[in-house]
């Protein structure tokens, strides 16, 4: 007798929680029912990320380091899993090793991004980088694990928290990735991944007055669309691509304050 | 009990006549005193001494408006015998309660150590005309009330009006007779320990016989940090003049852990002498029974249920 | 007789007469000591080819720990050609991502196994639990941690220079931070892609050992890192070996001028972090009590057995008598005691030597004039200890003033104004660190620009990190540890 699996249900990741889409909508990808987010699950979404900011970067980064490298320890361990819903163990690997190389740059971005400055008068000048806010990540359609993880990196790495919208077409990689976040010490609200349509997702966050940038790397198509809707309130917008690896994708998300005070007895 | 000093006008406390100079604090160092001083081992008859003097230290409190002369009964009960089943637990130091409620307290507490404490100056808020004040501190004490808790005008103080804060204190002292007072700071509104120290010295310099962090109404309320930071002050004070003033954590302190660590913070910082309920209280409600649980747990060995001791 | 003195006569009696916090020790059986210790080579524990033993000791009670191996000619010879084989055929052909994943996991190993580290670095150090526990271990880990995400990234490191190992490098730490010490070297030497040989302090060999170990359950391939116990002379012939490219000295700066005399010529590359005799500075504006805390740290954190300890206190004329009389105060509360109980603030001296030349310069202090204040103090019967001490009334020209005395002892003296304090604080041939309290902000940023240190602490002292650059100036040494700059001593460009 052959025995029966008991099937997952796919939900969102908001918050640290898997709440279900609120309007109870699901969509068809990969032979699954998976949760179709609404405008109100992604208000929802960025703010539970605007609730984690404060914690996430008023936290030192060496502690941000430790909780992405174990995010990579909790990847390594569900590596088949993932493997499984993705193109195969050497994407997850990839994946694995990117995470773990963002990990490294949270304690040295100041060192190389940020300045001392040399004024021209009696004063001490320094540059320091920090993060900007709530980032939204239009994942790229693949490859599906690697192409979020190649983008929301960067902006965590830095400090900010994220809203991602997962591939439409391959979701699954991203809501096993959530459970890896989930089970990793990552602050909830620090990243929340909706799953659903990127035409109607999308939209919702390039417009959100509360979102401080905007990552255009899977929104093929959209591209002009969100760019306009971003202009609102001036937000921060960035092409990537699923290749990428540097610390100048970090900067991307990173705003830079310099600071004077007088030298004198 | 020494005479305040008559202060000039503003508020510059010189280093002539004998008043410590204000100065500063350095937030981040002495957050990390406080946390050095939480993190020391306390063991055995050590924890149990520590325990029993805790408990002589609680100023058992009920500050809500649905106080009834019922409640307030019960509670001076359970103050003067706080763990039926074991007597040889002391009583606690006082029991604080809203003016109304001071008879009750007065008439249940009669031929017992316990002292009757009671708030006033329009606590919580202090944001009332003066003399109102004044006339609630002498009908608490005519009432026989024989510590007085009052709050000082938070917003004088953060608008700079240090003169008036400490007029007020100095004429609530003496409305109070021969009750003590207590001057409460509020240090949860205060925004910065250098305000916390400032408010310390200028409430002793006004006559203070114990300043009080909080009202317990809003938080932050008691915490390590702020705790030493007002020692220190008690500390410089008693150095320059020789007076001593007594210190009263209030709100927040849940656990018999903490309380423990509230006391090495002040033998750490001020020494054996005022390890005594004269010079340092607690004011709590719900910390009195889990020291009873650890006083228990320390006496049999074993990890106590609150099934086992009453609310009140 | 008034209701409140009826009050008063029903309370029972008052205050503690005594409140002792009661001895409150950490576990000693989560170490498992061996009777006897090989040397790390290889990746395996062998057998010294001199043959010879010494034993190590806790020297808080002079109790013998283990036997250790002694070092000598044939190994050092035996520990380059491994290290050079490790180097060619491994490590440097390895993909920086996979070194980086080693040192992430040797620093994973080191938090896992975090207590077993301080308890073994009490036992074999002397300094208190309580400071292995919460700054020597974690900070070891975090060098770890830190220099591991170095290791892929190197070429954002130096602009236009691209980065490659030296080789071999020959490291030889102090006995006053064993386990730090030793991630100060390893950590940025690995990550760089050099190996190493590490020659731990004649005392304290321990937690090397135990490190050996670490790297063995991280799978560090054999050789990487190789563990020479033994004494002086063998550190002495490990550095001059024509195998070695690059030296890492840290110790007393008669030792480092000795090393850089021997390397003349060679091409070796060298760094030296030497002694210091740091001015722990003090303004009439300054926070007092946290001032106090910071003075405190300064010298009597590790019983003073710090290169960068606050050692000479210069106070400001004005705030000099409430400052010192809070010194005292706060002198009588410090615990001496065993190093294993959670509560004691002071440790043991780390060896019989030390404790002869520190009782030796604080006699030299009462001869010359000083004035000395030692608080009450109970010293135990066994072992190697010393009083918190304060000389006041000190001159510059004092040996207390000019010497490293490397032991619990502050000396005091007085200045008027910042140039003053500047002046008397650069007068040393030393100049690795320096403190600065005052609540001016300008004025904090106008002594660090004059200050001749390598580390300035305003408001603070002792603070440590491995994303933080450390090294002096003057005979203190050169080259920096931690941050970016650290990689640059282990590394040649083209």
């Amino acid at each position: 007798m052959t025995r029966l699996p008991v099937k997952k249900t796919y939900k969102l990741f908001i918050g640290g929680a898997f709440p279900r889409p609120e309007s109870g909508r699901s969509y068809e990808a990969e032979g699954q029912n998976v949760a179709r987010a609404s405008r109100k699950d992604a208000r929802d979404a960025v703010r539970a990320a605007r609730a984690a900011f404060a914690g996430w970067s008023g936290a030192t980064a060496y502690n941000r380091g430790q909780v992405l490298y174990r995010l990579a320890e909790m990847m390594e361990a569900r590596a088949a899993d993932l493997a499984g819903v993705c193109t195969g163990r050497k994407e997850v690997e990839a994946a694995i090793d990117r995470v773990v190389w963002y990990a490294g740059w949270t304690d040295k971005l100041a060192q190389v991004l940020g300045s001392s400055n040399p004024v021209a008068g009696p004063y001490f000048n320094f540059t320091v980088p920090e993060p900007t806010g709530v980032v939204a990540v239009v994942a790229p359609g693949e490859p599906p694990l690697g192409g979020l993880v190649s983008r929301v990196l960067p902006a965590l790495a830095g400090g900010n928290t994220v809203v991602a919208i997962a591939s439409e077409a391959h979701p699954l990689a991203a809501i096993e990735l959530a459970e890896a976040v989930a089970t990793a010490d990552v602050p909830g609200g620090v990243l929340n991944i909706l799953t659903g349509l990127c035409s109607e997702l999308a939209p919702v966050l390039a417009g959100h007055m509360d979102v401080n940038a905007l990552d255009v790397s899977g929104a093929d198509g959209l591209v002009e669309e969100l760019e306009r809707l971003g202009a609102e309130n001036v937000k921060r917008v960035v092409r990537g691509s699923a290749d990428e690896q540097s610390p100048w994708a970090i900067a991307d998300f990173l705003e830079l304050k310099t600071v004077w005070h007088p030298i004198g007895q | 009990m020494a005479q305040a000093p008559v202060l000039p006008r503003g508020f510059e406390l010189p280093l002539e006549p004998r008043l410590p100079r204000i100065g500063s604090v350095d937030a981040v160092a002495l957050e990390e005193r406080a946390a050095s001083l939480a993190r020391r081992s306390i063991k055995r008859e050590s924890k149990l001494q520590a325990l029993e003097l805790a408990v002589r230290m609680i100023d058992l409190t009920t500050l809500e408006g649905a106080d009834t002369p019922g409640k307030v009964a019960a509670l001076c009960s359970k103050a003067v015998r706080p763990d039926p089943v074991d007597t040889s637990v002391p009583s606690v130091a006082a029991v604080c309660v809203y003016p109304n409620l001071v008879p009750t307290a007065v008439a249940r507490l009669r031929d017992t150590s316990v002292k009757v404490a009671s708030v006033a100056t329009a606590f919580p808020s202090g944001q009332s005309p003066l003399e109102g004040k004044l006339a609630e501190v002498r009908e608490v004490v005519e009432a026989g009330a024989d510590e007085v808790d009052m709050v000082i005008d938070r917003g004088a103080f953060l608008s700079g009006r240090y003169a008036k804060v400490y007029d007020e204190i100095v004429r609530v002292k003496e409305a109070c007779g021969d009750a003590h007072l207590k001057v409460i700071l509020e240090t949860g509104e205060l925004g910065t320990y250098d305000n916390v120290r400032r408010a310390s010295l200028l409430a002793m310099a006004a006559g203070a016989d114990f300043i009080k962090t909080s009202t317990g109404k809003i938080q932050p309320a008691a915490t390590l940090p702020v705790t030493l930071c007002m020692l220190e002050a008690i500390r410089d004070v008693y150095e320059e003049t020789g007076r001593m003033v007594g210190m009263k954590a209030a709100g927040g302190i849940r656990q018999a852990k903490q309380a423990v660590q509230y006391l090495v913070v002040l033998h750490e910082t001020l020494g054996l002498q005022w390890l005594t309920p004269d010079l340092f209280r607690f004011g709590a409600s719900t910390l009195l029974n889990d020291v009873l649980m650890q006083i228990r747990k320390q006496k049999t060995g074993q990890y106590q249920s609150l099934d086992y001791f009453t609310i009140d | 007789m008034t209701e409140l003195e009826k009050k008063r006569k029903h309370a029972p009696a008052p205050a503690l007469t005594e409140w002792e916090y009661a001895p409150a020790p950490e576990a000693r059986d989560i170490v498992h000591l061996e009777e006897r210790y090989g040397l790390f080579l290889g990746g395996r524990m062998v057998e010294p080819r001199s043959g010879t033993y010494a034993t190590t000791i806790d020297p808080s009670t002079e109790e013998p720990l283990a036997e250790i191996a002694q070092g000598g000619p044939e190994d050092v010879e035996a520990a380059v050609e491994v290290a050079r084989g490790a180097f060619e055929n491994g490590w440097a052909k390895l993909a920086a991502a996979e070194r980086a994943k080693y040192l992430f996991r040797i620093a994973r190993l080191i938090q896992e196994r975090s207590r077993e580290l301080a308890v073994l670095e009490s036992l074999n150090n002397g300094k208190p639990i309580r400071e292995s526990r919460d700054v020597d271990v974690p900070l070891a880990a975090a060098h770890f941690f830190y220099y591991a995400g170095w290791a892929d990234k190197l070429e954002y490191a130096f602009p236009n220079r691209r980065p490659h190992p030296l080789g071999v490098a020959a490291q030889v730490i102090p006995w006053n931070f064993p386990l730090l010490m030793l991630s100060w070297k390893i950590a940025p030497a690995l990550a760089t892609g050099n190996t190493v040989i590490l020659k731990p302090a004649s005392t304290t060999p321990l937690t090397a050992l135990l490190f050996a170990e670490i790297c063995r359950q991280a799978d560090l391939p054999p050789g990487v890192v190789n563990i020479l116990t033994g004494n002086g002379r063998m550190g002495a012939t490990l550095v001059r070996h024509p195998g070695v490219d690059k030296v890492a000295f840290t110790g007393s700066t008669e030792v480092g001028k000795d090393i850089q005399r021997a390397l003349a010529g060679s091409g070796k590359r060298l760094t030296l972090e030497l002694g210091g005799k740091a001015a722990n500075i003090v303004f009439d504006d300054a926070a007092l009590d946290q001032a106090v805390e910071g003075i405190v740290n300064g010298i009597y954190f590790n019983q003073g057995q710090v290169c960068c300890a606050g050692s000479r206190l210069l106070v400001q004329e004005s705030i000099a008598e409430p400052l010192i009389a809070k010194l005292k105060q706060r002198l009588a509360t410090l615990r001496l005691g065993d190093p294993l109980d959670k509560n004691t603030d002071l440790g043991a001296i780390n060896s019989r030597e030390q404790l002869d030349r520190i009782t030796e310069l604080v006699a030299s202090g009462r001869e010359e004039g000083a004035e000395i204040f030692q608080p009450a103090c109970k010293l135990p019967e066994k072992g190697f200890w010393f009083p918190p001490t304060i000389f006041t009334n000190v001159a510059q020209s004092y040996r207390i003033a000019q010497e490293e005395i490397f032991g619990p002892v502050l000396s005091v003296l007085t200045f008027r104004t910042p140039e003053e304090a500047v002046e008397k604080a650069n007068n040393t041939a030393y100049g690795l660190s320096a403190g600065v309290w005052t609540e001016k902000g300008s004025r904090i940023l106008w002594m660090a620009q004059q200050l001749r240190a390598g580390v300035v602490w305003a408001n603070t002292f002792n603070r440590f990190d491995p994303a933080s650059p450390f090294g002096g100036y003057k005979e203190s040494g050169f080259g920096r540890e931690g941050g970016r700059h650290g990689l640059e001593p282990y590394l040649r460009f083209d």
